[in-house]
């Protein structure tokens, strides 16, 4: 169906009832209860997670499939939102012209700088991608202040021109809207002591997801992606049989480098503003690490990956003392006070700390990444089971490098 | 809390939003509220987004011990701290608005983009109705316009680009710490009593927005005092070592040295320039000199003994004399064991200044509490006498000119105040070109329904 | 004429420690085949030694004197650091005053016993896994190691003075024939960069001269060959990873004078030198030196007023700007070998 043959028709349908579903599966714990810390089911965080999906399913296509390590992907991923930015201070707070824009604009931008990149490999290429990043950064703080914003990054003003657009009414902010429907909208519902908010702008970003999910099957599945995998895995033999791996290289550099635009111009979309430091070399980082963290080359991973790492960095930071006092207040005092002491290290302001023994505790004992996590549980249960059945949907992804 | 914005098409989805809920009659909608995160319950959530990682981790610390301190003595705990000193009598210990105060917290990174992810989970997770803190201005420009946009009050922390007040102003966001032109109006008298009006200056200047309003109000005061400006050089942020932009400097014929740099950048550019013998040196047959127009106690103690002697300005310093001072001071220093920083000192103000200003105008709309804070006139926060301005939300009070002390007493001792300016001399009225000019415009308030 | 000798000379200190550091990345890339992205908080961990002797040279008992008050107006407790007990006042501050020098010989013992450690307990599991995986889990680790720093040091920069003696501005401009007062370098970053020349050189002749370099330089190059032949290369390789974190380590040490340690420093020079050893070529020793020097000579020109007033922002972007020259211009950067992280 859909051009997809049967497993992987089965994967896009459950990560759609996934993502459609999410404001339901991401608030398991009902308000008020100690353990509502753990529920990310507000527009902001289901935003960013089906966001920085799109910019990893898109690194992915580059780094799963080609095993071109590009250190500089953030890069495009601000230009992207530059480029949306400035669409909606010049022409119409609508993000469709921004989202299109900010693809475009990346693409551009990949082209070039992946044409200059791909004339070297392996970890030259990785540092060529790095110095046209962070010369972006660089740039984007100082010398083009007049451009970017410098420090203080753009945001849309009441008196931008935008051409488009009726004047505002006097006292209204300019909102990024989709034809009208505000992305900030959400329409919450109650059920006992469940609270789930269903937000505009989270569903134009899910269904966007799912397209570039889609798009990706695709690719992974077409002759495309085929000699993609061969410039991976023998660049040479692919030469000796006459094929030019240069111009499938740049296709799909360009490929992730639109997808990041995309991203991009989707976080523009879902909150209007930039700041440089989104193209720094930790931004960079980062996606190569929800890639890997997720699984490098399955369909699935990355997006998982993102998920994780967003997580970790907007749950667990928001964790202080006081909380953590009163999930153990039924313990006795002393104890109480240990336990919190032994805990807080890892929480609030250490989150980073935690994040960091978590990737390597996943680089140790699970090379593939989430998705091998998720195979190994899947085959234990297997074994149990003493029947063959069919592998749950992420197992059959590709193997990781 | 449904987002109805007030125009034509936002108007007809906001009604097409509340259909659907009609027809669904089986469950109870939320959506009724005046405002955004309307508190209806018998507690009140604030949002303490103060950077927790990153280069001013340190100070972000200090800002929370300074709201958990803000906390305790709105709801009664504690021994009140500048509860009684404040010239407002409205906060009896009993909350805001009789609502138990309950905070949530949030790491921002000192990065735009993870400062507003924070916020809006905040907002749009814990219900917060007020978000403060932070200790950047690229951060509080971004956290501004969110809450603008959002229909909550921002009350900023450690901020002191002219932009936050001047181009960037928001009519949500309302600021009690100083700002590079106050600190360029107070310096200027100071310096050129100190070092004569016949000076040439050379700035270096931290390559960005921060650092490009500072040089621009510094250079404008002193140079209306006679001072000459021989150069003024951009030094990348993310520089650590700048011995490359300190040593042109004796070669340029200047004979001041001014170092627009904060946190980090101080510490290093200040360290490089004693090294480089700048302390020491003679220049036109004057004493070679150096100033820091935005000093940082906590940043201070980075830079050691090298500060001993070199003036600059702050916002609030825990030696102050004052009632207020010392009673803030003392319940801090009582409870952390240390001075509070003139990070903590804004925080705490500002969290007193909000809920105070919901008392008056019994109500948490933050249309209604902008409009109690606006040309609100007090006392008796260590400041002296301070005014909210209503056209751009900057508190105007008095300026301490501060300089290094050449032997501390203890760790905490680095900095002595050798003159308060006052507040007459660092107005400025809110079209000022510094400012943004006559484009800079609040807009109207946002209770976000 | 003046300026540009100035920036050049200026150049040295920073060029210096780009050189140590990716001296060591090199080190440990060419032995054991690994890219390690905790290296720039091995040098972190060098400059935090220096501020760690530091701490426990001045480690004290409260004194309380009456005369002179707190800050809440209690009795001021004087910190007496117990080094006066024990040798005096005069003795005691002369050594508290020698912190950082000292700490050369506190960090080598440490830095190598990191090392190792982390070669053991890590590293060595990683050999054969891909190149991502090991940037990964060091990348991991990096984190880590700083979050620990910063748990027990805070995330403001601690000054770490250098000794008085070493104080004051050396007159380079007088001895080459400039004017007195032209051309200023401070002693300790002269000082710095001599340690730097021999420390860099120390490596090279323990390479060259002795039999456990000459080995570890035959692993290099075949490491297959060297463990037929019945050698134990994996010991020398461990022992060759706490001497590029003992190297690393030192730069940092003899840094934190110039630049007061932050926990965050180490990733602040981690990219940098990562640019400085490709530029220099994978896996070359001498590669890594040479463009460690380089890029921070031409850093320090191009921050130079004239400079930057013909190309806007050319300070900011210089160091990948001449990485992408001579990557483009030189495949393997200036001294690489063939073949090496091509694939």
């Amino acid at each position: 169906m859909l051009g997809l043959n049967k497993k992987d028709f089965l994967l896009l349908l459950i990560v759609t009832m996934l993502t459609m579903l999410a404001p339901f599966v991401l608030n398991p714990f009902p308000e008020g209860s100690a353990l509502a810390q753990f529920n990310a089911g507000y527009p902001d965080l289901m935003q960013r997670f089906v966001i920085f999906g799109i910019f990893a399913i898109g690194f992915n296509i580059l780094f799963g499939l080609t095993g071109y390590l590009s250190f500089g992907h953030a890069a495009f991923l601000g230009v992207g939102s530059y480029a949306a930015i400035w669409m909606m201070k010049l022409l119409t707070m609508n993000v469709i012209p921004a989202i299109i824009v900010a693809v475009v604009v990346a693409g551009l931008f990949s082209v070039v700088v992946g044409f200059i990149s791909l004339r070297r490999s392996g970890i030259y290429f990785s540092i060529l991608t790095l110095a046209f990043a962070m010369m972006s950064y660089q740039l984007a703080y100082s010398v083009l202040t007049p451009i970017t914003g410098g420090e203080t990054g753009l945001q849309p003003k009441v008196n931008d021109p935008r051409l488009l657009d009726s004047a505002l009414v006097d006292g209204a902010t300019p909102t990024a809207n989709l034809f009208g429907l505000s992305m900030r909208s959400s329409y919450e519902l109650e059920i006992g002591s469940w609270l789930f908010t269903f937000n505009a702008g989270y569903y134009v970003a899910a269904v966007v997801m799912l397209l570039s999910f889609y798009l990706a099957i695709r690719i992974f599945r077409s002759p495309f992606g085929m000699m993609l995998r061969a410039v991976k895995s023998n660049q040479n033999r692919m030469k000796y049989t006459g094929l030019n791996p240069k111009p499938y290289t740049l296709a799909a550099f360009v490929i992730s480098g639109m997808y990041a635009g995309l991203a991009g111009g989707l976080m523009v979309a879902m909150d209007s503003q930039v700041g440089p430091e989104r193209m720094f070399w930790t931004a960079s980082g980062e996606v190569v690490l929800m890639t890997i963290l997720g699984g490098v080359g399955t369909l699935i991973g990355p997006v998982l990956g993102a998920g994780a790492i967003k997580y970790m960095e907007n749950i667990i930071s928001k964790i202080n003392t006081e909380i953590l006092h009163s999930w153990f207040s039924f313990l006795p005092d002393g104890l109480e006070d240990l336990i919190v002491n032994l805990t807080y290290p890892f929480i609030g302001k250490g989150w980073h700390l935690t994040l960091g023994i978590v990737f390597m505790l996943v680089v140790i004992f699970l090379p593939g990444g989430l998705v091998e996590g998720a195979q190994r549980i899947a085959g234990l249960i297997r074994r149990k089971d003493k029947s063959g059945g069919m592998p749950p949907a992420s197992a059959k992804a590709e193997p990781a490098e | 809390m449904i987002d109805l914005k007030m125009n034509r098409r936002g108007l007809m989805k906001g009604a097409a939003a509340v259909g659907v809920g009609l027809s669904a009659p089986q469950f109870f909608v939320r959506g009724a509220n005046a405002f955004t995160n309307e508190p209806t319950g018998s507690s009140v959530t604030l949002g303490f987004n103060v950077p927790q990682t990153g280069p001013y981790a340190d100070e972000g610390a200090d800002e929370l011990r300074a709201y958990e301190l803000a906390v305790e003595h709105l709801n009664g705990g504690g021994d009140g701290g500048m509860l009684a000193t404040f010239s407002s009598k409205t906060l009896e210990g009993n909350g805001i608005f009789g609502k138990k105060v309950e905070y949530v917290t949030g790491d921002t990174q000192t990065k735009s983009d993870a400062a507003r992810a924070s916020a809006r989970s905040m907002i749009e997770k814990d219900g917060a109705v007020m978000i403060t803190g932070g200790s950047s201005s690229g951060v509080a420009v971004a956290v501004q316009a969110l809450c603008q946009e959002a229909g909550v009050i921002f009350m900023a922390g450690l901020t002191h680009s002219n932009d936050t007040t001047g181009k960037d102003r928001k009519a949500n966001g309302f600021r009690h710490f100083f700002n590079s032109y106050m600190s360029g109006a107070a310096l200027a008298p100071v310096l050129s009593k100190a070092y004569g009006t016949d000076r040439k200056a050379y700035h270096l200047t931290a390559d960005y927005n921060w650092g490009y309003t500072t040089e621009q109000a510094v250079r404008e005061s002193t140079e209306a005092m006679g001072w000459e400006t021989v150069n003024a050089v951009k030094t990348p942020l993310t520089q650590t070592d700048f011995s490359s932009y300190i040593a042109p400097v004796l070669q340029s014929g200047a004979d001041v040295l001014v170092l627009n740099h904060y946190g980090g950048n101080m510490v290093n550019s200040l360290t490089n320039a004693v090294q480089f013998g700048l302390r020491a040196a003679q220049a036109n047959g004057k004493n070679f000199e150096i100033v820091v127009p935005l000093y940082s106690r906590l940043m201070a103690r980075g830079a050691g003994s090298n500060v001993a002697g070199i003036y600059g300005s702050t916002n609030w310093h825990w030696s102050l004399q004052d009632e207020a001072s010392k009673a803030f001071v003392k319940s801090f220093g009582t409870k952390y064991g240390f001075p509070p920083s003139q990070a903590a000192h804004t925080c705490y103000v500002q969290t007193l200044l909000y809920a105070d200003a919901v008392n008056r105008a019994g109500s948490f709309n933050p249309c209604a509490v902008g409009e109690a804070l606006e040309g609100f006139e007090f006392d008796g926060l260590g400041n002296g006498p301070t005014l909210y301005r209503a056209e751009d939300h900057q508190c105007f009070k008095d300026v301490l000119v501060v300089r290094g002390k050449e032997n501390p007493e203890n760790e905490f001792d680095l900095l002595e105040v050798v003159e308060v300016t006052p507040v007459s001399q660092v107005m400025y009225s809110p079209d000022h070109p510094q400012m943004g000019g006559a484009e800079a415009t609040l807009g109207t308030c946002n209770p976000g329904a | 004429m003046e300026v540009y000798i100035q920036q050049m000379v200026n150049g040295l200190d920073k060029g210096s420690a780009y050189a140590l550091i990716a001296l060591g990345l090199t080190l440990i890339f060419g032995t054991l085949g690994v890219v390690n992205f905790a290296h720039g908080a091995l040098f972190m961990i060098g400059a935090f030694c220096a501020v760690t002797l530091s701490r426990i040279l001045t480690f004290s008992h409260e004194v309380v004197d009456e005369t002179r008050t707190d800050f809440l107006g209690n009795p001021l407790k004087v910190d007496v650091p117990y080094i006066y007990d024990i040798f005096g006042e005069a003795t005691g501050s002369v050594i508290i005053d020698w912190a950082v020098p000292l700490s050369i010989l506190f960090a080598i013992p440490v830095m190598i016993a990191i090392g190792v450690i982390m070669e053991r307990g890590l590293i060595r599991h990683f050999y054969k896994r891909a190149h991502a995986d090991q940037i990964l889990v060091t990348f991991g680790l990096a984190i880590v190691l700083q979050e620990i720093i910063k748990y027990f040091y805070g995330a403001n920069p601690i000054q770490t003075p250098m000794p008085d003696a070493f104080e004051g501005v050396f007159d380079i401009g007088a001895i080459i024939g400039f004017g007195t007062g032209e051309i200023l370098y401070p002693y300790w970053r002269l000082i710095y960069f001599g340690f730097a020349m021999v420390i860099v050189a120390a490596v090279f002749a323990f390479l060259q001269f002795t039999t456990f370099g000459m080995v570890v330089r035959a692993g290099m190059a075949d490491r297959e060959t060297v463990g037929l032949l019945g050698i134990d290369i994996d010991k020398r390789f461990t022992l060759m990873f706490g001497i590029a974190a003992a190297v690393a380590g030192l730069a940092g040490v003899m840094y934190a004078p110039i630049v007061s340690p932050n926990y965050h420093m180490g990733m602040d020079f981690l990219v940098l030198s990562f640019v400085v050893v490709v530029v220099g070529g994978m896996g070359s020793l001498p590669g890594a030196v040479l463009a460690g020097f380089l890029l921070g000579i031409l850093e320090s020109l191009a921050s130079l007023q004239e400079v930057v007033a013909l190309v806007p922002g050319i300070n900011q972007v210089i160091i990948y700007l001449v990485a992408i020259i001579i990557l483009l211009t030189r495949p393997r950067g200036l001294m690489g070998r063939k073949g090496v992280m091509e694939d």
